[in-house]
This record gives structure tokens, C-alpha cells and sequence, in this order.
């Protein structure tokens, strides 16, 4: 990493870490919603030095542009702010979530730590993480998972549609 | 470090963001006195010479008003907002190549600000963040009406980002380029080479207009500061300045909107017929030229289209962009993948 690389790195960071706070314990679901976008939008900060362009712009796109959106467009329109009993601390609030999120730290830390003992994935070359490679890895050596996760999203989306036609 | 590139790129995007905003004051007239000729009025006609200077007196007006705070409102998002909406405007702007690359006082220049491999991702991200402006001003007014229309606009520009975005698609698959530079530097030569017609993007493009006005907010699709229904929707509670920058950022995201249309479906900056032996600034003021009247045809579209057809209802709005325009763009993607597959378009 260069000296501005490292910059970056430490701005990104902070930025992430922060936004990451401020969604946890930020007592208003708006302000937490707006973090959250915030955050994904900086973890494309983090893709963007990792080379990964087309990565980080689909990052932004996909989480930040659609899918926070739909979310805070739920929250409002349910203003829940205003639901009494939200920020009630009960046994899984305060008991459960922390040991979750904590184990999941864990499994992913382990996971990180192990893998840099192993072999790296070796990208095919330098400019890798442009659409073109991206698109030729997934449909030459990920062929297989690509395709399973498309038709995993093609039941969650019936499934999805399935449930609320019911209730209508 | 070599400084150059840096103080090169600075110097294209400062001259960008006042040539953009010189072309929203410009534009403020335009609609003012567009509009009024439509309706058979005059418009401003006052100030200097056919009213030309009525942006100035505006500008100088909306400094002067007051600033108004609302009553419980949330300070920090309020004060935000503008500025969200204002700087993703302008961001997406930057990967719009105006020109080729010129040779500027001894320096090779490309006439673009950010020559990016993803470039049209780059400004599909920034125009897709452009709806926090709106939403966070909507929320942070704590205003029914701002509410109201904060909520319109985030299902509305959710909705119309997936027309928008596939009918772009299949422009890359045509020409197997989401660089900007690239996908222009294709569509050089007569016009039957622009991808409107040598791709066969005809319906793309339309859907592509479409999901444009639907994205910047623009009649028929204004459903978020629809003034009959919501005051002034979004905006409401904003004053002054702050207002101003709404509707600056409405203004920028119109000239990006019909720069990214010129850009994929129009050739870019390349005038629609072989340019022959023109070299040197002759050629590449041309160009500018030609990309400037593009942009501003369809700048002018945008006015005409807004006192022209009315405002469409709400569940109108869901049906045509789910129902109508979404399978269309779908269908133009698969008939273009096919096309490309089967070599009737050379990619």
C-alpha cells in the first residue's frame, strides 16, 4: 500500500466504524437506516482501494441505492419511532443479540485469520475487478454457485410473492 | 509525484460544475419563458435583453430570503439534505465524455473527467444515491406533506432505476463497453452509426427517456413535489437557499440525464457525419458544439414535455413502471442479447 492508499485506509475506516455505531445505538430506526447506507457506501470505498471498481459500483447501486431505500421507505411509512415498547430491552435484546453478534465476530475473525495462512486466490490478472473479469470469472470457474444463486433468488422471490398474495 | 493530471483534473472539474451551473441559470429562463409561450403569456422579458438576466436577479433574490427552520424538525439532516441532492447531481456528470482528447496548450487533455471502466455504473450509483437528498429532506421536515412526498419519491426512483438501469444494459451489450469513451468512440461516422439505430436501441432509448424523467422528478412524473396535492411535497419546509439547491440539483440532474441519453443512444459528441480532414480545434469544437446542442434538444424536450402532459396518479405511476416499462426493458434486453449472439449486431 502506498502513503495515500494508507490514508484512505484509515479515513475509510473511520468513517465505517463510526456510521457502523451510530447504526447500532442511534435510538431513532431513520437516523440508523441512514447510517447504515453510509456504511455500505463506505465498504465500496474499501473495494475501490482493493481494485475492485465494478464491485464497489454494484455495492452502491444494488445496497445502498435500492435496497436501503425500500428500507427506509418501510420505516417512514411505518413511522416507527413513534411504536412504544421498540426500544424495550427484554431477554433477547440484551442477552441473545450481543452473543449472536459476538459469535459471528468470532466465526468471521477465525475465518480471516486462517485464510492467510492458506493459499491466496490468485486473480487472473492485474486489472481484475473490471466488469469483463469479474463476468468471465463467474460464468467459466463460479458457473455452478452463479447459477444456484440465481435460482435461490428466483424461489425467494416467489416464495416472497407467494406470502403477501395470501394476506391480500 | 507528477502534479499535472491533478491540476488538469481539477481544472476540468471546476470549469464542468460552473458550465453546469451557468447552463441551470440559463435553463431557469428557458422553462420560464418556454412555459409562458406555451400559455400564451410572455414570461420575464424585464430584466436585460429578453429577460437574460432574470437568473441573476432570481439568484440574488433567493440569497436575501429568510431561512426558515421548522419546529422540530431534525437540524442536521435538514441542513444535509440539500447538499446530498446538489453533490450527487453534479457527481454523476463526471464520467459524461463532452469532446475528444485535445492537445490544450501543450498538454494532451481527455475531454472527460473520470475515464472509468464501469463509468456508466459509476453514474447509474450516483443518480441512484440521489434520492437520499429527497428522502432525507422529506423526513427531516417533519411535515405530513414533505413526509408524503419524501415516501413517493423513494418507491418512485427505486421503481424507475430498474427501466433506467436495463435499458442501459443492452447499450453494453451492443458495445461490449461500459466505457463512456468507448461506447462513444463506436458510434463515430454518420448517424445510422449511433446505437439508436445500428443497435437497434430504438425502444431502449424510449424506455431509457422515460425512466429519465421518472428519476429526475420531471413532469408527467413529478409525484413527489406534486404541487396540487403535497404544497410543494419535498421541499416544502426549505426557504432561501437551501430551496435553491433543490432546484439546482433538479436542473443538473436533467443535463445529466440528457448527456447519459446523447452519450448511449446519440452518438455522444460526434456530430453525425464523418468529419473528413477537420483536425485540431476546428474538429473538437465541433464536437463540443454537437454535444451541446444534443444535450440542449433534449434539455428543451424536458420543458416542452412539463407544460404539455399532465401529472399521472400514483398507482398509474407503480403500474406503468412495473407493469409496462420493466417487462419492455427486459424484453429489449433479451431481443438485444439475441441480436448480439447471433452477429445481426457486430459487438
Amino acid at each position: 500500500m502506498g502513503g495515500l492508499e494508507t490514508v484512505g485506509f484509515i479515513i475509510l475506516t473511520t468513517l465505517a466504524l463510526a456510521s457502523a455505531v451510530v447504526v447500532v445505538f442511534h435510538r431513532s430506526p431513520v437516523i440508523s437506516a441512514l447510517a447504515l447506507a453510509f456504511n455500505l457506501v463506505s465498504i465500496a470505498g474499501f473495494y475501490l482501494l482493493l481494485n475492485a471498481q465494478f464491485l464497489a459500483l454494484l455495492q452502491v447501486i444494488v445496497y445502498a441505492g435500492a435496497i436501503m431505500v425500500l428500507i427506509l421507505f418501510v420505516i417512514m411509512l411505518l413511522s416507527i419511532a413513534n411504536e412504544p415498547g421498540l426500544h424495550r430491552s427484554g431477554f433477547l435484546q440484551t442477552i441473545l443479540a450481543p452473543l449472536i453478534a459476538l459469535g459471528c465476530a468470532v466465526a468471521m475473525g477465525l475465518a480471516v485469520y486462517r485464510g492467510a495462512d492458506g493459499p491466496a486466490y490468485v486473480v487472473s490478472s492485474t486489472d481484475f475487478g473490471t466488469v469483463r473479469d469479474v463476468g468471465t470469472e463467474l460464468f467459466s470457474t463460479f458457473f455452478y454457485a452463479f447459477e444456484a444463486i440465481s435460482l435461490l433468488l428466483v424461489v425467494a422471490m416467489v416464495g416472497a410473492v407467494l406470502l403477501a398474495k395470501r394476506r391480500l | 509525484m507528477d502534479i499535472q493530471p491533478l491540476v488538469i483534473s481539477l481544472a476540468k472539474i471546476i470549469i464542468i460544475s460552473q458550465v453546469l451551473m451557468g447552463g441551470v441559470a440559463f435553463m431557469t429562463w428557458v422553462e420560464r419563458r418556454v412555459s409562458a409561450i406555451i400559455q400564451f403569456r410572455l414570461g420575464p422579458n424585464r430584466v436585460g435583453p429578453f429577460g437574460l438576466f432574470q437568473p441573476i436577479a432570481d439568484g440574488i433574490k433567493f440569497l436575501m430570503k429568510d431561512e426558515t427552520l421548522p419546529a422540530g424538525s431534525h437540524r442536521p439532516l435538514f441542513l444535509l439534505a440539500p447538499v446530498i441532492a446538489f453533490v450527487t447531481a453534479l457527481c454523476a456528470f463526471a464520467v459524461v465524455p463532452f469532446g475528444p482528447i485535445v492537445e490544450l496548450f501543450g498538454y494532451t487533455v481527455n475531454l472527460v473527467i473520470l475515464d472509468l471502466d464501469g463509468g456508466m455504473l459509476f453514474a447509474l450509483a450516483a443518480t441512484s444515491l440521489g434520492v437520499y437528498g429527497i428522502v432525507c429532506a422529506g423526513w427531516a421536515s417533519r411535515s405530513k406533506y414533505a413526509l408524503m412526498g419524501g415516501l413517493r419519491s423513494s418507491a418512485q426512483m427505486v421503481s424507475y432505476e430498474l427501466a433506467l438501469g436495463l435499458a442501459a444494459v443492452s447499450v453494453f451489450l451492443v458495445n461490449g463497453t461500459l466505457r463512456p469513451t468507448e461506447i462513444v468512440a463506436a458510434q463515430a461516422g454518420w448517424f445510422w452509426n449511433w446505437n439508436v439505430f445500428a443497435g437497434f436501441q430504438l425502444l431502449g432509448f424510449l424506455l431509457f427517456m422515460i425512466a429519465g424523467y421518472a428519476e429526475t422528478n420531471r413532469l408527467p412524473f413529478d409525484l413527489p413535489e406534486a404541487e396540487s396535492e403535497l404544497v410543494a411535497g419535498y421541499h416544502t419546509e426549505y426557504s432561501s437557499m437551501k430551496f435553491s439547491m433543490f432546484f439546482m440539483a433538479e436542473y443538473i440532474a436533467m443535463m445529466t440525464m440528457s448527456a447519459l441519453a446523447v452519450t448511449l443512444y446519440l452518438g455522444g459528441f460526434h456530430p453525425g457525419f464523418p468529419t473528413g480532414d477537420l483536425a485540431g480545434w476546428p474538429l473538437w469544437g465541433l464536437q463540443i458544439a454537437a454535444f451541446t446542442g444534443k444535450v440542449g434538444f433534449f434539455m428543451f424536450l424536458f420543458v416542452w414535455v412539463r407544460w404539455t402532459l399532465p401529472r399521472f396518479r400514483y398507482d398509474q405511476l407503480m403500474d406503468l413502471g412495473w407493469k409496462r416499462l420493466f417487462p419492455l426493458a427486459l424484453a429489449n434486453l433479451a431481443m438485444t442479447a439475441l441480436l448480439v449472439a447471433f452477429d445481426v449486431i457486430k459487438g
